[in-house]
């Protein structure tokens, strides 16, 4: 005798075809747990960038010199880009998936988004890692650098 | 039924859905009052946040080109104008930020949909204390010196 088995009710049509990986729930997943993260880290970001010293006004060459001689400040920063970055494109991306009405558009939208998510992730990860913070400078531009940079 | 209902029966306004043969079922998470505008301010903020940050990777990869032009463009960071700008913007991520909190408490707290009411008047309670000890300190820095 053939038996024949019935899908139990509220089953999702066509999901037992479904292959791979469920990437909606992985965003899903993703959102929540970068959000958590990205609460500590950028909530530490704007607390030694606004509120320590003179805040905003201490804010120059000099500044982010003395950050990014200390790995830590690199670390920190290069997680907190990456993660916003992809939060926010990821965001975006439901966002435009909620109002784009044709498919076209929908398509050049999530394509910007994901090429500046890239670019921007690709271009902050360069500046933090390439960054010199005693560059040869002309000699008029020399009190701009971090103090412990040798005389010239 | 598959609508997710918040809060008990007393509490909620609109007559059970099983009572009536009104077009706007009780007790939506999504629908009017408060769960609606935290997911209104959540998005625009998430959008917001999300335009600054291209802008500000972009601005501090200036430490590339020369301290000069760095301390140019960050200098404009520290007007009168921008200082208020600054104030909106950490407005806007400290909203965000908390209400995240209070959407993952709502989807894994087993009773997060019953307080998620409740939660959004935490939320903004929060959000009132932080900018409080943020805004003084910060348009002190911005309009003095
Ligand atoms: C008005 C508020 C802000 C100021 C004054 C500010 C200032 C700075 C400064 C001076 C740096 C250089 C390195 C460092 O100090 O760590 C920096 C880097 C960075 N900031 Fe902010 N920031 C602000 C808000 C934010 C917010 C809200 C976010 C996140 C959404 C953010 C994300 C980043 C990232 C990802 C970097 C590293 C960029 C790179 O890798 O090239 N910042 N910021
Ligand atoms: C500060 C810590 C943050 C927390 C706790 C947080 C939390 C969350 C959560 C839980 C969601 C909901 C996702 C969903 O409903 O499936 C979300 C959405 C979103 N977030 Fe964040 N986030 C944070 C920072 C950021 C940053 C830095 C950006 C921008 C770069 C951003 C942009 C967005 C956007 C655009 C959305 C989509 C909103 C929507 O679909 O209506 N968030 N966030």
């Amino acid at each position: 005798m053939t038996s024949t088995t019935i899908d139990s009710p509220r089953t999702p049509a066509g999901s037992a075809k479904r292959r791979g990986v469920n990437w909606e729930k992985w965003g899903w997943i993703y959102m929540r747990v970068s959000g958590v993260v990205l609460l500590v880290l950028i909530f530490g970001h704007l607390f030694v960038n606004l509120m320590v010293g003179e805040g905003v006004k201490a804010i120059d060459f000099a500044f982010v010199g003395g950050k990014w001689s200390d790995p830590f400040w690199k670390v920190w920063d290069t997680l907190m880009l990456w993660l916003a970055m992809i939060h926010g494109g990821n965001g975006m991306r439901t966002i435009v998936n909620d109002y784009a009405r044709s498919p076209r558009l929908r398509k050049v939208l999530v394509g910007a988004i994901a090429a500046s998510v890239v670019v921007l992730i690709l271009l902050g990860t360069l500046v933090v890692f390439t960054f010199d913070p005693c560059p040869v400078v002309p000699a008029d531009q020399a009190h701009l650098l971090p103090s412990f940079c040798p005389a010239p | 039924m598959s609508v997710k209902t918040v809060g008990t029966p007393e509490q909620s306004r609109e007559p059970d859905l099983s009572t009536t043969t009104s077009r706007r079922p009780a007790g939506t998470l999504y629908r009017g009052r408060e769960g609606m505008w935290s997911w209104v301010l959540h998005r625009i903020t998430g959008v917001a946040i999300f335009f600054f940050l291209l802008v500000h990777v972009l601005d501090t990869a200036l430490v590339r080109v020369s301290p000069e032009a760095y301390n140019a463009v960050i200098g404009t960071y520290q007007t009168p104008i921008m200082g208020l700008g600054e104030v909106g913007l950490v407005g806007a991520i400290v909203f965000h930020a908390f209400n995240g909190l209070r959407i993952i408490l709502i989807d894994f707290w087993s009773k997060g949909t019953r307080y998620q009411r409740v939660m959004f008047y935490v939320v903004i309670g929060l959000w009132v204390v932080t900018m409080l000890g943020f805004v003084p300190r910060h348009l002190i820095n911005v309009f003095s010196h």
